[in-house]
Protein backbone atom coordinates (compact mmCIF):
# COMPACT_ATOMS: atom_id res chain seq x y z
CA UNK A 1 0.00 0.00 0.00
CA UNK A 2 1.34 3.42 -0.89
CA UNK A 3 1.85 5.83 1.93
CA UNK A 4 -0.75 8.53 1.41
CA UNK A 5 -0.39 11.92 3.03
CA UNK A 6 -2.40 12.05 6.21
CA UNK A 7 -5.57 13.42 4.70
CA UNK A 8 -8.21 11.16 6.10
CA UNK A 9 -9.78 10.38 9.41
CA UNK A 10 -8.38 8.41 12.29
CA UNK A 11 -9.90 5.05 13.07
CA UNK A 12 -7.43 3.90 15.68
CA UNK A 13 -4.70 5.68 17.57
CA UNK A 14 -1.95 4.26 19.75
CA UNK A 15 -4.20 3.54 22.77
CA UNK A 16 -7.20 2.13 20.91
CA UNK A 17 -4.93 -0.02 18.76
CA UNK A 18 -3.27 -1.46 21.85
CA UNK A 19 -6.64 -2.15 23.45
CA UNK A 20 -7.92 -3.88 20.30
CA UNK A 21 -4.86 -6.15 20.18
CA UNK A 22 -5.15 -6.94 23.89
CA UNK A 23 -8.77 -7.94 23.41
CA UNK A 24 -7.87 -10.11 20.41
CA UNK A 25 -5.16 -11.85 22.46
CA UNK A 26 -7.76 -12.64 25.14
CA UNK A 27 -10.22 -13.91 22.54
CA UNK A 28 -7.56 -16.15 20.97
CA UNK A 29 -6.75 -17.65 24.38
CA UNK A 30 -10.40 -18.07 25.26
CA UNK A 31 -11.30 -19.82 22.03
CA UNK A 32 -8.26 -22.11 22.10
CA UNK A 33 -8.53 -22.77 25.83
CA UNK A 34 -5.02 -21.50 26.53
CA UNK A 35 -1.79 -21.26 24.60
CA UNK A 36 -0.97 -24.97 24.14
CA UNK A 37 -0.46 -25.99 20.49
CA UNK A 38 -0.87 -22.37 19.50
CA UNK A 39 1.37 -20.76 16.83
CA UNK A 40 1.17 -17.32 15.26
CA UNK A 41 2.06 -16.66 11.64
CA UNK A 42 2.19 -13.12 10.30
CA UNK A 43 1.83 -12.23 6.63
CA UNK A 44 4.51 -9.89 5.27
CA UNK A 45 4.81 -7.07 5.82
CA UNK A 46 2.71 -5.53 8.61
CA UNK A 47 1.05 -8.79 9.62
CA UNK A 48 4.46 -9.81 10.93
CA UNK A 49 4.59 -6.93 13.41
CA UNK A 50 1.03 -7.49 14.55
CA UNK A 51 1.79 -11.20 15.00
CA UNK A 52 4.77 -10.39 17.21
CA UNK A 53 2.66 -8.00 19.29
CA UNK A 54 -0.13 -10.56 19.74
CA UNK A 55 2.45 -13.09 20.89
CA UNK A 56 3.72 -10.48 23.36
CA UNK A 57 0.24 -9.90 24.81
CA UNK A 58 -0.39 -13.63 25.03
CA UNK A 59 2.86 -14.03 26.94
CA UNK A 60 1.82 -11.26 29.31
CA UNK A 61 -1.58 -12.80 29.93
CA UNK A 62 -0.73 -16.48 29.99
CA UNK A 63 3.02 -16.51 30.63
CA UNK A 64 3.51 -18.81 27.67
CA UNK A 65 6.03 -18.30 24.88
CA UNK A 66 4.40 -19.29 21.59
CA UNK A 67 6.19 -19.79 18.27
CA UNK A 68 5.92 -16.92 15.77
CA UNK A 69 6.58 -17.30 12.04
CA UNK A 70 6.64 -15.14 8.94
CA UNK A 71 4.90 -15.94 5.69
CA UNK A 72 5.65 -14.44 2.27
CA UNK A 73 2.75 -15.17 -0.07
CA UNK A 74 4.19 -13.64 -3.25
CA UNK A 75 4.67 -16.99 -4.97
CA UNK A 76 1.08 -17.97 -4.25
CA UNK A 77 -0.62 -14.80 -5.48
CA UNK A 78 -3.24 -15.12 -8.21
CA UNK A 79 -2.24 -11.82 -9.81
CA UNK A 80 1.45 -12.51 -10.51
CA UNK A 81 2.17 -10.91 -13.84
CA UNK A 82 -1.06 -8.90 -13.66
CA UNK A 83 -0.02 -6.61 -10.86
CA UNK A 84 1.16 -3.19 -11.90
CA UNK A 85 4.06 -3.36 -9.53
CA UNK A 86 6.29 -6.37 -9.35
CA UNK A 87 6.31 -7.67 -5.81
CA UNK A 88 9.74 -8.70 -4.55
CA UNK A 89 9.95 -12.20 -3.16
CA UNK A 90 10.94 -12.36 0.49
CA UNK A 91 11.68 -15.20 2.81
CA UNK A 92 9.15 -17.38 4.51
CA UNK A 93 10.49 -18.08 7.99
CA UNK A 94 8.52 -20.66 9.87
CA UNK A 95 11.04 -22.57 11.94
CA UNK A 96 8.60 -24.94 13.60
CA UNK A 97 6.41 -27.80 12.47
CA UNK A 98 2.87 -26.57 11.92
CA UNK A 99 1.36 -30.05 11.73
CA UNK A 100 -1.41 -30.56 14.34
CA UNK A 101 -0.98 -26.99 15.58
CA UNK A 102 -3.59 -24.28 15.91
CA UNK A 103 -2.32 -21.54 13.64
CA UNK A 104 -3.36 -17.94 14.12
CA UNK A 105 -2.83 -16.33 10.71
CA UNK A 106 -2.37 -12.58 11.07
CA UNK A 107 -2.65 -9.71 8.62
CA UNK A 108 -3.20 -5.98 9.00
CA UNK A 109 -6.15 -5.36 6.67
CA UNK A 110 -8.69 -7.86 5.36
CA UNK A 111 -10.09 -6.64 2.02
CA UNK A 112 -10.80 -8.93 -0.98
CA UNK A 113 -9.59 -12.07 0.79
CA UNK A 114 -7.15 -12.97 -1.99
CA UNK A 115 -4.05 -12.57 0.15
CA UNK A 116 -5.58 -14.88 2.74
CA UNK A 117 -6.42 -17.44 0.04
CA UNK A 118 -2.75 -17.38 -1.03
CA UNK A 119 -1.62 -17.62 2.60
CA UNK A 120 -3.82 -20.66 3.22
CA UNK A 121 -2.26 -22.45 0.24
CA UNK A 122 1.22 -21.46 1.37
CA UNK A 123 0.59 -22.71 4.93
CA UNK A 124 -0.86 -26.01 3.83
CA UNK A 125 2.23 -26.62 1.67
CA UNK A 126 4.22 -26.54 4.91
CA UNK A 127 2.21 -29.12 6.79
CA UNK A 128 -1.26 -30.04 8.06
CA UNK A 129 -2.32 -27.77 10.89
CA UNK A 130 -5.17 -28.79 13.18
CA UNK A 131 -6.87 -25.45 12.59
CA UNK A 132 -6.08 -22.17 10.90
CA UNK A 133 -7.76 -19.13 12.44
CA UNK A 134 -7.65 -15.67 10.96
CA UNK A 135 -6.88 -12.53 12.97
CA UNK A 136 -6.92 -9.11 11.30
CA UNK A 137 -6.49 -5.65 12.72
CA UNK A 138 -8.96 -4.10 10.28
CA UNK A 139 -11.81 -5.72 8.33
CA UNK A 140 -12.82 -3.26 5.64
CA UNK A 141 -15.30 -5.45 3.74
CA UNK A 142 -15.53 -5.98 -0.07
CA UNK A 143 -14.73 -9.68 0.00
CA UNK A 144 -14.28 -11.43 -3.35
CA UNK A 145 -13.81 -14.89 -1.84
CA UNK A 146 -15.68 -16.81 0.88
CA UNK A 147 -13.29 -15.88 3.69
CA UNK A 148 -14.16 -14.48 7.11
CA UNK A 149 -11.96 -13.54 10.07
CA UNK A 150 -12.14 -15.18 13.51
CA UNK A 151 -10.69 -12.19 15.39
CA UNK A 152 -11.09 -8.56 14.30
CA UNK A 153 -9.51 -5.47 15.80
CA UNK A 154 -12.05 -3.17 14.20
CA UNK A 155 -14.67 -3.44 11.51
CA UNK A 156 -14.57 -0.41 9.24
CA UNK A 157 -17.13 -0.11 6.46
CA UNK A 158 -15.36 1.54 3.53
CA UNK A 159 -16.08 2.39 -0.08
CA UNK A 160 -13.93 1.12 -2.92
CA UNK A 161 -12.69 4.66 -3.42
CA UNK A 162 -11.12 4.69 0.01
CA UNK A 163 -8.06 2.93 1.26
CA UNK A 164 -7.02 1.98 4.76
CA UNK A 165 -3.58 3.05 5.92
CA UNK A 166 -2.20 1.02 8.80
CA UNK A 167 0.94 2.50 10.29
CA UNK A 168 2.92 0.72 12.94
CA UNK A 169 5.86 1.85 14.99
CA UNK A 170 8.00 -1.01 13.70
CA UNK A 171 7.72 0.08 10.07
CA UNK A 172 6.35 3.62 10.07
CA UNK A 173 7.40 5.08 13.41
CA UNK A 174 3.85 5.66 14.63
CA UNK A 175 0.83 3.58 15.67
CA UNK A 176 -2.29 4.70 13.82
CA UNK A 177 -4.95 3.60 11.36
CA UNK A 178 -6.54 6.04 8.95
CA UNK A 179 -9.10 5.96 6.20
CA UNK A 180 -7.85 7.82 3.18
CA UNK A 181 -9.68 8.94 0.05
CA UNK A 182 -7.82 7.67 -3.00
CA UNK A 183 -6.81 10.24 -5.56
CA UNK A 184 -9.01 10.06 -8.67
CA UNK B 1 13.51 -4.54 -9.73
CA UNK B 2 13.80 -6.86 -12.74
CA UNK B 3 12.41 -6.05 -16.22
CA UNK B 4 14.32 -8.29 -18.65
CA UNK B 5 12.63 -11.23 -20.34
CA UNK B 6 16.00 -12.92 -20.93
CA UNK B 7 19.10 -13.67 -18.92
CA UNK B 8 21.93 -13.75 -21.45
CA UNK B 9 24.95 -12.85 -19.36
CA UNK B 10 26.29 -10.84 -16.47
CA UNK B 11 28.16 -8.46 -18.80
CA UNK B 12 24.94 -6.61 -19.61
CA UNK B 13 23.52 -6.54 -16.09
CA UNK B 14 23.90 -3.72 -13.60
CA UNK B 15 25.17 -4.23 -10.08
CA UNK B 16 21.62 -3.66 -8.83
CA UNK B 17 20.16 -6.28 -11.15
CA UNK B 18 22.70 -8.86 -10.00
CA UNK B 19 21.96 -8.04 -6.37
CA UNK B 20 18.23 -8.33 -7.00
CA UNK B 21 18.64 -11.85 -8.43
CA UNK B 22 20.79 -12.84 -5.45
CA UNK B 23 18.24 -11.46 -2.96
CA UNK B 24 15.41 -13.29 -4.73
CA UNK B 25 17.44 -16.51 -4.72
CA UNK B 26 17.91 -16.17 -0.98
CA UNK B 27 14.14 -16.30 -0.54
CA UNK B 28 13.84 -19.31 -2.82
CA UNK B 29 16.44 -21.33 -0.95
CA UNK B 30 14.01 -22.05 1.86
CA UNK B 31 11.58 -23.79 -0.52
CA UNK B 32 14.03 -26.66 -1.09
CA UNK B 33 14.22 -27.34 2.64
CA UNK B 34 10.48 -27.95 2.99
CA UNK B 35 8.89 -31.36 3.09
CA UNK B 36 6.78 -30.30 0.11
CA UNK B 37 9.45 -28.74 -2.09
CA UNK B 38 7.14 -26.86 -4.40
CA UNK B 39 5.56 -23.45 -4.85
CA UNK B 40 2.95 -22.61 -7.50
CA UNK B 41 4.72 -19.54 -8.93
CA UNK B 42 5.18 -20.91 -12.49
CA UNK B 43 2.13 -23.17 -12.59
CA UNK B 44 0.97 -23.59 -16.19
CA UNK B 45 4.27 -22.44 -17.67
CA UNK B 46 6.48 -24.65 -19.83
CA UNK B 47 10.26 -24.59 -19.67
CA UNK B 48 12.24 -26.14 -22.52
CA UNK B 49 15.82 -27.22 -21.88
CA UNK B 50 17.53 -27.01 -25.27
CA UNK B 51 21.02 -28.44 -24.93
CA UNK B 52 23.46 -28.55 -27.84
CA UNK B 53 26.27 -29.70 -25.57
CA UNK B 54 26.39 -32.48 -23.01
CA UNK B 55 25.50 -31.41 -19.48
CA UNK B 56 24.25 -33.21 -16.43
CA UNK B 57 24.60 -30.75 -13.59
CA UNK B 58 23.25 -27.63 -15.27
CA UNK B 59 20.41 -29.36 -17.07
CA UNK B 60 19.25 -31.29 -14.01
CA UNK B 61 19.59 -28.18 -11.88
CA UNK B 62 17.38 -26.15 -14.24
CA UNK B 63 14.91 -29.03 -14.39
CA UNK B 64 14.70 -29.32 -10.61
CA UNK B 65 14.39 -25.53 -10.29
CA UNK B 66 11.56 -25.37 -12.84
CA UNK B 67 9.72 -28.27 -11.21
CA UNK B 68 9.98 -26.73 -7.75
CA UNK B 69 8.23 -23.71 -9.25
CA UNK B 70 5.50 -26.03 -10.61
CA UNK B 71 6.44 -25.47 -14.27
CA UNK B 72 6.35 -28.26 -16.84
CA UNK B 73 9.74 -29.19 -18.26
CA UNK B 74 10.70 -30.58 -21.64
CA UNK B 75 14.27 -31.68 -22.31
CA UNK B 76 15.61 -31.56 -25.85
CA UNK B 77 19.04 -32.96 -26.43
CA UNK B 78 20.27 -32.33 -29.93
CA UNK B 79 21.61 -35.83 -30.50
CA UNK B 80 18.07 -37.13 -30.69
CA UNK B 81 16.35 -34.16 -32.34
CA UNK B 82 15.83 -32.68 -35.78
CA UNK B 83 18.96 -30.60 -35.31
CA UNK B 84 20.59 -33.75 -36.61
CA UNK B 85 18.61 -33.28 -39.83
CA UNK B 86 20.03 -29.81 -40.30
CA UNK B 87 17.46 -27.57 -38.62
CA UNK B 88 18.90 -24.17 -37.72
CA UNK B 89 18.91 -22.76 -34.22
CA UNK B 90 16.43 -20.03 -35.17
CA UNK B 91 14.02 -22.52 -36.74
CA UNK B 92 14.26 -24.78 -33.72
CA UNK B 93 13.59 -21.81 -31.45
CA UNK B 94 10.57 -20.65 -33.44
CA UNK B 95 9.14 -24.15 -33.42
CA UNK B 96 9.55 -24.38 -29.67
CA UNK B 97 7.80 -21.03 -29.36
CA UNK B 98 4.98 -22.23 -31.64
CA UNK B 99 4.30 -24.95 -29.07
CA UNK B 100 3.21 -22.11 -26.75
CA UNK B 101 6.03 -22.65 -24.36
CA UNK B 102 7.33 -19.90 -22.10
CA UNK B 103 11.06 -20.23 -21.41
CA UNK B 104 13.96 -21.71 -23.38
CA UNK B 105 17.06 -22.63 -21.42
CA UNK B 106 19.81 -22.92 -23.99
CA UNK B 107 23.30 -24.43 -23.86
CA UNK B 108 25.24 -24.07 -27.11
CA UNK B 109 28.84 -24.49 -28.22
CA UNK B 110 28.82 -21.16 -30.11
CA UNK B 111 29.39 -17.89 -28.28
CA UNK B 112 26.41 -15.58 -28.81
CA UNK B 113 23.91 -18.38 -29.50
CA UNK B 114 21.63 -17.36 -26.63
CA UNK B 115 21.59 -13.73 -27.78
CA UNK B 116 20.75 -14.73 -31.35
CA UNK B 117 17.94 -16.97 -30.18
CA UNK B 118 16.56 -14.24 -27.91
CA UNK B 119 16.40 -11.86 -30.87
CA UNK B 120 14.26 -14.29 -32.85
CA UNK B 121 11.74 -15.46 -30.28
CA UNK B 122 9.34 -13.60 -27.99
CA UNK B 123 9.51 -16.13 -25.19
CA UNK B 124 12.13 -15.94 -22.45
CA UNK B 125 15.66 -17.13 -23.13
CA UNK B 126 18.03 -18.14 -20.35
CA UNK B 127 21.67 -18.73 -21.24
CA UNK B 128 22.96 -21.97 -19.73
CA UNK B 129 26.37 -21.55 -21.36
CA UNK B 130 27.29 -20.28 -24.83
CA UNK B 131 30.68 -21.31 -26.15
CA UNK B 132 33.53 -19.52 -24.42
CA UNK B 133 31.34 -16.50 -23.71
CA UNK B 134 29.12 -16.65 -20.63
CA UNK B 135 27.53 -19.03 -18.16
CA UNK B 136 25.60 -16.53 -16.06
CA UNK B 137 23.72 -18.86 -13.71
CA UNK B 138 26.96 -20.63 -12.75
CA UNK B 139 28.58 -17.31 -11.87
CA UNK B 140 25.47 -16.22 -9.97
CA UNK B 141 25.51 -19.38 -7.88
CA UNK B 142 29.24 -18.95 -7.24
CA UNK B 143 28.66 -15.37 -6.11
CA UNK B 144 25.62 -16.45 -4.07
CA UNK B 145 27.78 -19.04 -2.27
CA UNK B 146 30.51 -16.46 -1.61
CA UNK B 147 27.97 -13.98 -0.29
CA UNK B 148 26.39 -16.60 1.95
CA UNK B 149 29.71 -17.31 3.61
CA UNK B 150 31.37 -13.89 3.68
CA UNK B 151 28.26 -11.72 3.99
CA UNK B 152 29.37 -9.40 1.22
CA UNK B 153 31.28 -9.41 -2.06
CA UNK B 154 32.76 -5.91 -1.91
CA UNK B 155 36.47 -6.15 -1.15
CA UNK B 156 36.68 -9.97 -1.32
CA UNK B 157 39.77 -11.42 -2.96
CA UNK B 158 38.78 -14.17 -5.35
CA UNK B 159 41.25 -16.15 -7.46
CA UNK B 160 40.12 -18.04 -10.53
CA UNK B 161 42.53 -20.79 -11.46
CA UNK B 162 42.58 -22.87 -14.60
CA UNK B 163 41.71 -22.70 -18.25
CA UNK B 164 40.72 -19.03 -18.37
CA UNK B 165 40.94 -18.88 -22.16
CA UNK B 166 38.18 -21.37 -22.85
CA UNK B 167 36.08 -20.72 -19.78
CA UNK B 168 32.67 -19.06 -19.91
CA UNK B 169 32.47 -19.64 -16.15
CA UNK B 170 35.56 -17.48 -15.67
CA UNK B 171 34.20 -14.70 -17.87
CA UNK B 172 30.80 -14.54 -16.18
CA UNK B 173 32.44 -14.67 -12.76
CA UNK B 174 34.82 -11.84 -13.63
CA UNK B 175 32.00 -9.61 -14.87
CA UNK B 176 29.77 -10.36 -11.90
CA UNK B 177 32.41 -10.23 -9.18
CA UNK B 178 34.08 -7.02 -10.36
CA UNK B 179 30.70 -5.28 -10.65
CA UNK B 180 30.06 -6.15 -7.01
CA UNK B 181 33.46 -4.85 -5.93
CA UNK B 182 35.52 -8.03 -5.55
CA UNK B 183 39.21 -8.11 -6.41
CA UNK B 184 39.71 -10.87 -8.95
CA UNK B 185 42.96 -12.64 -9.81
CA UNK B 186 43.20 -15.09 -12.69
CA UNK B 187 45.89 -17.75 -12.71
CA UNK B 188 46.83 -20.17 -15.47
CA UNK B 189 49.72 -21.29 -17.67
CA UNK B 190 50.58 -18.46 -20.07
CA UNK B 191 49.02 -20.35 -23.00
CA UNK B 192 45.62 -20.39 -21.29
CA UNK B 193 45.48 -16.68 -20.43
CA UNK B 194 43.64 -14.80 -23.17
CA UNK B 195 45.26 -11.69 -24.56
CA UNK B 196 43.76 -8.49 -23.15
CA UNK B 197 42.19 -10.09 -20.07
CA UNK B 198 43.66 -7.25 -17.92
CA UNK B 199 41.05 -4.96 -19.46
CA UNK B 200 38.43 -6.84 -17.46
CA UNK B 201 39.93 -5.36 -14.28
CA UNK B 202 41.65 -8.50 -13.10
CA UNK B 203 45.14 -9.25 -11.87
CA UNK B 204 46.98 -11.89 -13.89
CA UNK B 205 49.54 -14.30 -12.54
CA UNK B 206 51.18 -17.53 -13.71
CA UNK B 207 52.24 -18.44 -10.19
CA UNK B 208 49.75 -20.60 -8.32
CA UNK B 209 51.26 -19.73 -4.93
CA UNK B 210 50.82 -16.05 -5.69
CA UNK B 211 47.17 -16.67 -6.61
CA UNK B 212 46.50 -18.56 -3.38
CA UNK B 213 48.44 -16.37 -0.96
CA UNK B 214 45.93 -13.67 0.02
CA UNK B 215 42.78 -15.12 -1.52
CA UNK B 216 39.53 -15.39 0.46
CA UNK B 217 38.30 -17.90 -2.07
CA UNK B 218 39.65 -19.82 -5.02
CA UNK B 219 37.43 -20.94 -7.86
CA UNK B 220 39.11 -23.93 -9.48
CA UNK B 221 38.08 -24.43 -13.09
CA UNK B 222 37.93 -27.74 -14.83
CA UNK B 223 40.63 -28.37 -17.44
CA UNK B 224 38.51 -28.65 -20.57
CA UNK B 225 40.70 -31.05 -22.51
CA UNK B 226 37.90 -31.56 -25.04
CA UNK B 227 38.40 -27.95 -26.18
CA UNK B 228 42.09 -28.37 -26.89
CA UNK B 229 42.42 -28.08 -30.63
CA UNK B 230 45.95 -26.78 -31.07
CA UNK B 231 48.06 -28.50 -28.43
CA UNK B 232 48.11 -25.49 -26.10
CA UNK B 233 47.20 -27.64 -23.13
CA UNK B 234 49.76 -29.08 -20.78
CA UNK B 235 49.64 -32.77 -20.03
CA UNK B 236 47.42 -33.69 -17.09
CA UNK B 237 50.24 -34.61 -14.72
CA UNK B 238 52.24 -31.58 -15.72
CA UNK B 239 49.26 -29.34 -14.96
CA UNK B 240 48.65 -30.95 -11.58
CA UNK B 241 52.29 -30.54 -10.67
CA UNK B 242 52.36 -26.83 -11.51
CA UNK B 243 48.80 -25.63 -10.86
CA UNK B 244 46.89 -28.36 -9.00
CA UNK B 245 45.28 -27.27 -5.72
CA UNK B 246 46.82 -29.48 -3.04
CA UNK B 247 46.94 -29.50 0.75
CA UNK B 248 50.64 -28.66 0.51
CA UNK B 249 50.00 -25.51 -1.53
CA UNK B 250 47.16 -24.42 0.74
CA UNK B 251 49.55 -24.28 3.71
CA UNK B 252 50.59 -20.85 2.50
CA UNK B 253 47.00 -19.68 1.96
CA UNK B 254 44.49 -18.24 4.43
CA UNK B 255 43.36 -20.91 6.85
CA UNK B 256 39.68 -20.60 5.95
CA UNK B 257 40.13 -20.11 2.20
CA UNK B 258 36.99 -21.22 0.41
CA UNK B 259 37.47 -23.84 -2.30
CA UNK B 260 35.00 -23.72 -5.18
CA UNK B 261 34.68 -25.75 -8.37
CA UNK B 262 31.89 -25.62 -10.96
CA UNK B 263 32.14 -29.35 -11.68
CA UNK B 264 32.59 -31.90 -13.06
CA UNK B 265 35.78 -32.56 -11.10
CA UNK B 266 38.96 -33.92 -12.62
CA UNK B 267 40.43 -35.29 -9.42
CA UNK B 268 44.19 -35.27 -9.50
CA UNK B 269 44.30 -32.83 -12.42
CA UNK B 270 43.17 -29.39 -11.25
CA UNK B 271 42.37 -30.36 -7.66
CA UNK B 272 43.54 -33.03 -5.25
CA UNK B 273 40.90 -35.36 -3.85
CA UNK B 274 41.56 -34.50 -0.22
CA UNK B 275 41.06 -30.80 -1.03
CA UNK B 276 37.88 -31.37 -3.05
CA UNK B 277 36.43 -33.36 -0.14
CA UNK B 278 38.05 -31.26 2.60
CA UNK B 279 36.60 -28.87 5.16
CA UNK B 280 37.20 -25.77 3.05
CA UNK B 281 35.37 -27.15 0.04
CA UNK B 282 31.90 -25.78 -0.76
CA UNK B 283 31.60 -27.67 -4.03
CA UNK B 284 28.40 -29.49 -3.10
CA UNK B 285 26.89 -26.39 -1.48
CA UNK B 286 27.37 -24.71 -4.84
CA UNK B 287 25.21 -27.40 -6.41
CA UNK B 288 22.49 -26.87 -3.79
CA UNK B 289 22.62 -23.10 -4.20
CA UNK B 290 22.36 -23.51 -7.97
CA UNK B 291 18.74 -24.56 -7.58
CA UNK B 292 17.77 -21.46 -5.62
CA UNK B 293 19.57 -19.20 -8.11
CA UNK B 294 17.94 -20.86 -11.12
CA UNK B 295 14.51 -20.73 -9.47
CA UNK B 296 15.01 -17.00 -9.00
CA UNK B 297 16.11 -16.50 -12.61
CA UNK B 298 13.26 -18.52 -14.11
CA UNK B 299 10.74 -16.75 -11.88
CA UNK B 300 12.05 -13.26 -12.64
CA UNK B 301 12.25 -13.61 -16.43
CA UNK B 302 8.78 -15.21 -16.62
CA UNK B 303 7.30 -12.48 -14.47
CA UNK B 304 8.97 -9.75 -16.54
CA UNK B 305 7.59 -11.20 -19.75
CA UNK B 306 4.07 -11.52 -18.34
CA UNK B 307 4.21 -7.96 -17.19
CA UNK B 308 5.51 -6.64 -20.52
CA UNK B 309 2.75 -8.40 -22.44
CA UNK B 310 0.00 -6.83 -20.31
Amino acid sequence: MAQPKAVGFFVLDKETLARALTRMAHEILEKNKGAGDLCIVGIRKRGVYIAARLAGYIKKIEGAEIPVGTLDVTLYRDDLGLAEFQPAVHKTEINFDITDKNIILVDDVLFTGRTIRAALDALIDLGRPKTIQLAVLIDRGHRELPIRPDYVGKNIPTSQKQSVAVRLEESDGVDEVLIVEKAE
Amino acid sequence: MWVKKDLLGLDDLTKEEIEFILATAESFKEVSSRSIKKVPALRGKTVVNLFYEPSTRTRVSFEVAAKRLSADVINISTETSSVRKGETLIDTGRNIQALNTDIIVIRHNCSGAALMLARHVDICVVNAGDGWHEHPTQALLDIFTLKEKFGKIDGLKVSIVGDIAHSRVARSNIWGLTKLGAKVTVCAPEMLIPVGIEQMNVRVTNDINDALKDADAVNVLRMQFERDAGGAFPKQLEYFKNFGITKERLKNAKKDIMIMHPGPLNRGVEIASDVADGDNSVILEQVTNGIAVRMAVLFLVAQARDKNSN
